[in-house]
């Protein structure tokens, strides 16, 4: 079994009036099934609403089951005694950085993590610091979070979970309020702990460029799991992502719209480079090419 | 205009008070507060005010920071100096005019409690301007442990008192925020009389308090996330252990309290010139 395994797992929002009578039910994740391996690096996607972040609270056991089963590290999610366990093992990141970062100090709120599941002291030290020189954070241990950049902040949050040493770390939306420097730092942190330390990632975004690099995808949309399969054979079906309201990489988009044009150029391009080489293959020699970079 | 308030107006310098662990310095606070209402005599006032120039020394705080803190209850003095001064009853009449009636008395009792006042401002924020509010808020929590027997949830406290000082900054900056765009569509902070300008701050706290308890929320996941379960079971990275130092400002502050006593106790019949009531 992978380290994360869904088997029809039903979340609903149910908003009730004031005697308790249920007003509506809003199903935000319908059956879902999947499975991730260890030490892989996962992206789901989806719009607004789709119920992505709902299952990232599943991961973290901050939301449990309605019905189905969700086992992560083995452990079943709705059994109250592994609550703590699962949380040790799947970290989490959010989405706002202000709101996760707990102490006034960028050391103290890495150390919070460890200090909550009983490190001994030297030890938590040893933590903090390996985690902070693994999201490059070091330099800035004894300042205060409110002086970081929103990049900066996020990667002290990723730093606080790494801190804990969790087998797989949930990322929601975690450069969704960035720009787009803070949104590069903070992939580069996420991509480097998965390499270097071979943590298990699911990072769950709206931002197709993010999901380029990730080993595998899968698209949400009202609740369900619409596509999943490798970012290659995910980018190639344009129209179905269009669908669930979901724009592709624009140097995809080129090739689509120049594949419709009518030119041969294969489907499922990620970046500049293969585009170009299909080009060149079609058009032959480089040479006097305009520069488009400049 | 917002972003002027300071909380927990801590001075960094590199001096022994720093360094002390903040439960000397809590306990310090409390000891000289005590002491500045034992003494009656001059001897007594000497001896506090000697103690206090020390400190500040010791301290390398500047000592215009501390006068900052005496202009806030400027006011609070003048009517304690003066209701000291007209309502003390005494033998020694000095002057009359209509109902009010200065004794010799009112004089010594007002001198006495302004210079009270004045040195409890300043010894406490002696306190305040050596240690850093997450190691007052570590302090409070490791000297009210004993409280926790008695269920008083004092990890808690302390908890909600270090997450209150990390969220000021930011809910200031919201609220600034949230100003400059009330601003921006016409809304009036500055003018008009108190009522108006109360009134004019409603539109600014209902969206401050509603982002206040959306970020409450987000932080409470957060912490959960993060195996978060309280107190219990939980280690320290920073703990607090008392140094050698510590021990000889405990020392000091035992000698200083129990000379402070004692001249209170026996100092008169030694003076043999009794200057209290």
């Amino acid at each position: 079994m992978g380290i994360i395994k869904a088997s029809k797992l039903v979340h609903e929002y149910i908003r009730r009036d004031e005697e308790g009578n249920v007003e509506s039910i809003q199903t935000a994740l319908n059956k879902i099934d999947l499975e991730v391996q260890a030490g892989a690096f996962i992206a789901i996607l989806g719009h607004n609403g789709s119920g992505k972040s709902t299952l990232a609270k599943h991961i973290n056991a901050l939301l449990l089951p309605g019905e189905g089963t969700l086992w992560v590290d083995g452990m079943d999610t709705a059994r109250e005694e592994n609550v703590y366990e699962i949380r040790r093992a799947a970290g989490m990141v959010f989405q706002n950085p202000d709101n996760q970062i707990i102490a006034s100090v960028v050391e103290e709120d890495v150390g919070f993590g460890p200090e909550n599941i009983g490190i001994p002291t030297d030890e938590i030290w040893t933590r903090v610091e390996a985690s902070l020189i693994s999201t490059g954070m070091l330099k800035y241990r004894s300042h205060s979070p409110n002086k970081l950049s929103g990049g900066q902040k996020q990667r002290v949050a990723i730093a606080g979970v790494m801190a804990m040493e969790p087998k797989c770390i949930v990322l929601d939306e975690p450069t969704a309020m960035l720009d787009p420097n803070g949104r590069q730092e903070v992939l580069k942190a996420v991509h480097e702990l998965n390499r270097k330390k071979g943590v298990t990632i699911i990072l769950i975004t709206h931002y197709m460029e993010e999901v380029t690099d990730a080993d595998y995808v899968y698209v949400m949309d009202q609740g369900e799991i619409v596509m999943q399969g490798k970012p290659r054979e995910i980018f190639s079906k344009v129209d179905r992502l269009k669908k669930h309201r979901l724009d592709v990489p624009q140097i995809t988009l080129l090739a689509h719209e120049l594949r419709e044009a009518g030119l041969s150029i294969s489907r499922g391009i990620l970046t500049r480079e293969e585009l170009e080489a299909e080009l060149v293959q079609l058009y032959g020699s480089k040479k006097g090419n305009v520069n488009y970079t400049g | 205009m917002l972003r002027d308030i300071t909380l927990g107006q801590y001075y960094p310098a590199d001096s022994v008070l720093h360094k002390l662990d903040p439960r000397v310095k809590l306990m310090g606070a409390l000891v000289y507060i005590v002491s500045l209402f034992t003494f009656r005599d001059a001897v007594g006032f000497a001896a506090a005010t000697v103690f206090l120039i020390c400190i500040i020394r010791i301290s390398k705080v500047p000592f215009s920071y501390m006068v900052k803190g005496l202009k806030a209850i400027v006011v609070l003095m003048i009517i304690t100096a003066l209701f000291n001064l007209f309502l003390t009853p005494g033998k020694q009449v000095l002057v009359t005019y209509g109902i009010l009636t200065i004794t010799m008395e009112g004089v010594k009792n007002a001198v006495f409690m302004l210079v009270r006042l004045i040195y409890l401002i300043v010894g406490t924020s002696i306190m305040t301007l050596t240690t850093t509010p997450n190691q007052l808020t570590d302090g409070l929590e490791k000297a009210l442990m004993p409280l926790s027997k008695i269920r008083v949830p004092v990890h808690s406290i302390a908890m909600i008192m270090s997450i209150a000082l990390r969220f000021i900054p930011i809910l200031i900056e919201e609220t600034d925020i949230i100003m400059k765009a009330q601003m921006a569509r016409g809304a009036d902070f500055e003018s008009g009389n108190l009522i108006r300008r109360v009134k004019a701050m409603v539109p600014l706290l209902v969206p401050l308090f509603v982002s206040a308890f959306r970020r409450a929320d987000d932080l409470a996941m957060a912490m959960e996330a993060r195996c978060y379960v309280g107190g219990r079971g939980r280690t320290k990275m920073k703990p607090l252990r008392y140094q050698k130092e510590d021990y000889q400002a405990y020392l000091i502050l035992a000698g200083y309290l129990g000379v402070m006593i004692a001249w209170r106790v026996f100092g008169a019949r030694i003076w043999g010139l009794k200057l209290g009531a």
